[in-house]
């Protein structure tokens, strides 16, 4: 028995489920008319506990609780601290950009709180039911979400589109979750390290991995699978694209480092090249297609399908490097792409009165401090240096580079490719925003748009994140690398398990 | 005696975290009465036969919700079947979750919908004429696959009712190893966690659903109106 109190394993998830079910019961027992936007502040403080919770699992010693099924260790706190710091901004955002007459914002933030314990879960689930369980709290949360604003047509498409291809891509991911079950007998995740290498039934396994990426590479919008995200992006809410682009991205790849580098190691050579070939197609197709598009939102989308790309590189990289690389590219990425999304919400509005690009014509003369943090946020998406994407994306490159050999090569230079385009379409808009506005469209000059108290901390936060993993990277890139270096050990104990009842329990064992 | 032949020997429930719970039936010469046996034989036989009334009724019963109530036959009496190869948990389960808590569903549904008696169709004809091949052979694949992989074995009828009696009778005899101990063990054990998970998905569901359905901003005056008169 460990000495650890199995609840202190999951302490951020269970502060973070009190929260939700608190803003809940509260919503329900005010007065129809009564302003809710306060819930949001119980919310985003019940996010922050959370994530000082998640700081706290520091001090834990390192291993697992509830029968192996959840773990803590510094890869775990990692992606806590990134899943609850963008789940805190995308609340603060919120806050000042919700319709304030809603009739629905408790469950609105409910929805945001309940969907960050999925994605919290889901990074420190070592037990594939707990993943799957996870997957869908967050998954469902956000297709609620992204069906917020039923006023339009766009946002219960983009609702029913999500989760249509979603629940098909989850139900892929439980097959090969079902496929390991009847290859290894178990679905624990260290546990089917130790007999995938040992296995006869490979075939069983391949078939499981296969499938398994396949629901994973949906929900980081990975190029064959990402052709959901646009419409997804351009009909939900600006506040819950923020979120929708970044938070379960981020928790999917988490899980991906775990099935990749902790759960089947041994096939690198068969899920290497797959996701290479996942990371130059996301690169290409999405810079390719960005180019073309003139909403600002699916220009958007389809750049986070280039970073997707951008990440899955890093994947090529051997052990601590490429988990390393990864996971700082995760925090470089979430917090870039939710700042420049804080601002596009800030500046068309809920209602999205400027969906186009043109629309943001004039905007630094407009409002100079949103036009020149959009710009700045535009820098940090093209990576140049000083900010958090440079740093993300040379260390992706470097470890995707660690291999040395011809395919890993060609991989940088797609890559690098690719940036070179992307900054055509990321500078586009930059340049658009800084010139005067016709004097024509003067006439029907949009209000400029003000800036809360929420939406002010959240900004900060995000060029704050941006602007520290851009100068100084060494303490995140720090704490990536030690957390790759628990993602891949198995936690201590876990060799002294008894495997026979295992082993008896497969079916071939079992005539 | 070949629906005897048939029955499984043991059930098997493969279990997630690599445990498998194993209700293994007694062999034949284990010590049951005479009577009991026999007793256990007509209860199977009763219940089989309804079973496949039940069935066959489901098919022939042009309006819904007679179909729907022989289902509910059909589901009962596979609850007994269960119980007397010595299941009582999935016996137990089928009742509430099936016979009550799924048929209700179905019923509901048909009687909302209001949906009258189905017309004979060209489809229809031609569905029954390939249906029932079709079954025939799907039969004939099944059981030449259990044959093949687990062979004819004998199997006790009632090996859990006996069971359950002699646990009665010696008392002290009730240890964990009835099926219903294991299951509890491993679902409220080693997988609380994701027991427990569970319930905030039910929950976000709930919610979900609560937000989808509502009506938009601008009915909502109007509808309060109303309920206010």
């Amino acid at each position: 028995m460990t000495p650890v109190p199995d609840i202190d394993r999951i302490m951020p998830e269970v502060i973070l489920t009190l929260t939700g079910v608190a803003v809940m019961l509260i919503d329900a027992s005010l007065a129809a008319r009564r302003s809710r936007r306060w819930l949001g502040w119980i919310a985003a403080m019940g996010t922050t506990l959370a994530l000082w919770a998640s700081l706290w699992q520091i001090s834990l010693p390192e291993g697992t609780g509830f029968f192996d099924t959840v773990e803590t260790s510094t890869f775990t706190v990692f992606f806590h601290v990134l899943i609850c710091g963008i789940v805190l901004v995308a609340l603060l955002l919120s806050l000042d950009t919700l319709p304030a007459n809603s009739h629905h914002q408790g469950e609105y933030y409910a929805l945001v709180v309940f969907g960050a314990v999925g994605m919290c879960l889901l990074t420190g689930a070592v037990e594939l039911l707990v993943v799957f369980i996870a997957l869908e709290i967050s998954s469902i949360s956000t297709y609620v979400l992204a069906g917020y604003r039923k006023q339009t047509g766009r946002g219960p498409e983009s609702a029913i589109k999500y989760f249509l291809l979603g629940s098909f891509a989850t139900a892929f991911l439980l097959y090969g979750i079902a496929l390991i079950f009847g290859a290894t007998g178990t679905t624990q995740v260290y546990q089917i390290a130790i007999l995938a290498p040992a296995n006869e039934n490979h075939a069983l396994i391949v078939a499981a991995l296969a499938m398994m990426l396949v629901g994973i590479f949906f929900k980081v919008s990975a190029a064959p699978f990402h052709v959901w995200t646009p419409d997804v992006y351009e009909g939900a809410p600006s506040p819950v694209v923020a979120l929708l682009s970044t938070g379960p991205k981020v928790a999917a790849f988490a899980l991906l480092l775990r099935v990749v580098y902790e759960m089947l190691p041994s096939l690198r050579t068969l899920w290497a090249p797959l996701l290479w070939v996942a990371a130059v197609l996301s690169m290409t197709v999405g810079n390719l297609a960005a180019l073309r598009q003139q909403n600002v939102k699916r220009m958007l989308a389809y750049s986070s399908i280039a970073h997707a790309g951008y990440l899955l590189a890093a994947f090529a990289g051997i052990g601590d490097l490429g988990i390393a690389a990864a996971s700082f590219y995760a925090a470089a990425y979430a917090a870039m792409n939710v700042g420049v999304f804080a601002v596009i919400t800030l500046v068309s509005g809920y209602d999205e009165k400027l969906p186009l690009i043109d629309d943001y014509r004039g905007l630094i003369y407009r409002a100079p401090l949103l036009g020149s943090l959009l710009i700045f946020f535009l820098i940090s998406l093209i990576g140049i240096p000083f900010t958090g994407g440079f740093f993300g994306k040379f260390y992706s490159f470097t470890a995707a580079m660690s291999p040395m050999n011809g395919s890993a090569v060609a991989l940088v230079i797609i890559g690098l490719l690719n940036s070179g385009i992307a900054a055509a379409y990321y500078l586009r808009l930059a340049v658009v925003a800084a010139q005067p506005a016709a004097p024509s469209a003067a006439g029907a000059a949009p209000a400029k748009p003000e800036i809360g108290i929420a939406v002010g901390a959240a900004l900060l936060l995000a060029v704050a994140a941006t602007l520290v993993l851009g100068i100084k990277p060494g303490a995140t890139l720090h704490a990536a690398q030690s957390g790759a270096h628990t993602l891949q050990a198995p936690a201590p104990g876990v060799q002294s398990s008894p495997l026979s009842p295992i082993i008896q329990a497969t079916p071939q064992a079992a005539q | 005696m070949a629906e005897r032949a048939l029955a499984p020997k043991a059930i098997v429930v493969y279990l997630p975290t690599g445990r498998c719970v194993e209700h293994r039936l007694q062999p034949t010469d284990a010590a049951a009465p005479k009577n009991g046996e026999l007793m256990h034989l007509i209860l199977f036989l009763i219940f089989a036969g309804l079973c496949l009334a039940g069935a066959i009724n489901l098919l022939l019963q042009s309006h819904p919700i007679n179909s729907a109530l022989s289902l509910i036959v059909v589901m009962s009496s596979l609850a007994v079947l269960y119980l007397l190869l010595g299941a009582e948990f999935l016996a137990i389960a089928q009742i509430i979750v099936y016979a009550g808590a799924i048929m209700v569903l179905f019923v509901f549904v048909v009687m909302l919908l209001n949906a009258g008696r189905e017309d004979r169709t060209m489809g229809s004809r031609a569905a029954k004429l390939i249906g029932f091949p079709a079954v025939a052979v799907l039969m004939a694949l099944l059981a030449t696959v259990i044959v093949r992989i687990q062979g004819l074995g004998a199997a006790q009828l009632g090996a859990g009712l006996a069971a359950a009696q002699t646990a009665v009778e010696t008392a002290a005899g009730a240890q964990d190893t009835s099926n219903l101990a294991q299951l509890s063990q491993v679902l409220f054990h080693e997988l609380l966690l994701p027991f427990e998970v569970t319930s905030v998905l039910i929950l976000i569901a709930i919610l979900g659903a609560v937000v989808l359905a509502r009506k938009t901003e601008g009915d909502e005056p109007a509808v309060e109106r109303t309920a206010a008169k």
